[in-house]
């Protein structure tokens, strides 16, 4: 009996599979490696030796690490939870009142930012923030002077990069979150003269909430993730003014050899995945119970 | 009157808001059509298709489309194959072990997959796996697997258990009733979640980036990179064009999808708890 209701979850054994050689060695690896000394060439490549917390202890004295947790924290924030997020709900709740030609155009609009294959969108933003670029050709014709963007306000580029990038997401989940709110209890409101922006306030967002708080979950983690975009760009420069987390791992382990560094930060960065995912899974728990 | 007036409003912000949106876009259409091209937004003094035919050669678009297809084809394949039959048993039984392992599942979904190239190209060098097609194949549909078990376990939920009660009292076991009956019924979420690591997998920068170093093995991706020249001499024009080819797929792609069954249904299979 017990042998048959094991050898009903049989399918489940190659997804399983997957997930431990694929997923789950790798972040195990990562926190072993991280106390070592292991390098991408030569003797420590070959043969890592344990080194204790010194990679961890490094970091902390390291110049580079905080600043670059200060430079992630400020990218996600304004970036995902400012940036996306309120231009994503912004745009959803413009839509609910404009014409279909207009809201069909412009989702198209946004959505070609966010479908693009991310190589193509980070050249474009490239391209549009250079010198001798598009924003600056448009401030010309506003009478303003061009900056160099990418060298002299690098986290700035990056931010509205990423911003133009992934807003498509939340404006998604937010048009799909709006169609399930009645229509009669906005227009109740409308008839006890609520105004517009206590009507949001008051009734539309509560509604919304669980999605709101969903949204916010995935756009951060996206956001914590963002490598290419950056690279691209900025290459996480000039010195380190936009080196984020994941642009300090790969250039500690693969520009500079040092592997062992590199999982360390790799291993910080997991681990803040990790409390993020582990939310968004109580949140997720919460609303079903 | 107020409320048309307040239409127009909305209108004009959301034109404003999608003009901002395409204006990098644009340098990228008319640049692909200019044979002088810089980083500089302007209309063609002399449009023609020279770049696309530039481009248009075996080694330069031929080699590398074939490259980024066989990698996104096989990772939802095995993706695929890999989501359905872990949802099956989920789908389908109670068991103490589902709810658990559906919330790991879900938290699988929120690691930051930049975060783990580092360990795994660790990994790969030990396991001797580095520049092999097919084990970046199987990371890569690990990497989305989580995200493809629960949207295919929500849409596997939508099939009624009735129809396969009827058959397995004829005697048919759940692999066939799975294959006749289950799959051709979610047939439109197959497709979803198929084309969805698709897209994924056709943009993927990071992954080959790090795992597949041999040029010949080179998705357009990473290919892309020959337009820049020597000391920094880009081909501006013929960059843009080759962007524009290897994009199309996705967009096609993309508006499959969402013409054939509306965000809403594509967002709610991925949404739902």
């Amino acid at each position: 009996m017990k042998i048959r209701r094991l050898s009903r979850l049989l399918p489940v054994a190659p997804a399983i599979l997957l997930l431990l050689v694929f997923l789950l060695a790798p972040v195990a690896w990562s926190f072993y490696a991280s106390f070592t000394d292991a390098a991408l060439t030569g003797k420590a490549a070959r043969e890592p030796q344990w080194v204790g917390a010194e990679n961890y202890v490094r970091m902390v004295t390291d110049d580079a690490f905080p600043t670059a947790v200060w430079l992630t924290v400020v990218f996600v924030a304004a970036s995902a939870v400012l940036g996306q997020n309120l231009l994503g709900l912004l745009i959803a709740l413009l839509m609910t009142r404009s014409r279909k030609s207009v809201s069909d155009w412009v989702g198209t609009a946004v959505v070609a930012a966010w479908v693009l294959p991310e190589i193509v969108a980070a050249f474009a933003a490239y391209a549009y923030f250079n010198r001798d670029g598009t924003l600056n050709q448009l401030l010309a014709v506003l009478g303003t002077h061009g900056l160099d963007w990418l060298y002299s306000f690098p986290l700035v580029a990056i931010i509205l990069a990423n911003t133009w990038r992934g807003t498509a997401f939340s404006m998604l989940v937010y048009r799909a979150a709006l169609a399930n709110v009645p229509r009669d209890v906005s227009e109740a409101a409308l008839m006890d003269g609520a105004r517009g922006w206590q009507r949001l306030a008051f009734i539309t967002l509560p509604l919304i909430r669980n999605s709101i708080a969903t949204n916010l979950m995935l756009i951060t983690l996206q956001t914590l993730a963002v490598f290419t975009l950056i690279w691209v760009m900025t290459a996480g420069g000039p010195a380190n003014a936009s080196t984020t987390l994941p642009v300090l791992a790969y250039q500690e382990a693969f520009k500079f050899g040092d592997i062992g560094y590199g999982t360390a930060v790799a291993s910080v960065l997991i681990l803040l995945g990790m409390v993020f995912g582990a939310v968004y899974v109580w949140l997720l728990r919460e609303r079903r119970a | 009157m107020k409320r048309s007036r307040a239409r127009v409003g909305a209108d004009v912000a959301l034109l404003v808001i999608g003009l901002c949106f395409a204006a990098p876009l644009l340098w990228l259409v008319l640049a692909a059509v200019d044979p002088q091209a810089g980083y500089q937004t302007k209309v063609p003094p002399a449009p023609s298709l020279t770049n696309f035919s530039a481009v248009m050669t075996p080694e330069l678009l031929g080699r590398p489309l074939l490259n980024s297809f066989v990698l996104s084809a096989g990772t939802a394949l095995v993706n695929l194959l890999a989501a359905v039959l872990a949802a099956y048993p989920l789908s389908r039984y109670r068991s103490r072990f589902n709810k658990p392992f559906m919330y790991t599942v879900l938290f699988g979904t929120s690691l930051p997959v930049t975060a783990i190239m580092v360990p795994v190209y660790g990994l790969f060098v030990q396991l001797q796996l580095l520049d092999s097609m097919a084990a970046t194949i199987f990371f890569m549909a690990t990497t989305t697997l989580p995200m493809a078990i629960w949207m295919a376990k929500n849409f596997m939920d939508t099939v009624p258990l009735e129809l396969e009660e009827a058959a397995w009292m004829d005697g048919a076991s759940n692999l066939v009733t799975l294959r006749t009956i289950v799959l051709p019924l979610m047939g439109q979420g197959l497709g979803v979640v198929f084309i969805f690591v698709f897209i994924q997998a056709w943009g993927n920068f990071f992954v080959p980036f790090i795992l597949l170093l041999s040029t010949g093995k080179q998705p357009a991706a990473l290919s892309i990179f020959s337009f820049f020249g020597q000391h920094g001499a880009i081909a501006y024009g013929q960059l843009a064009a080759f962007s524009i080819l290897y994009s199309v797929p996705v967009l096609v792609l993309y508006a499959v999808v969402s013409r054939g069954m509306g965000n809403s249904f594509a967002m709610s299979g991925a949404m739902k708890g």
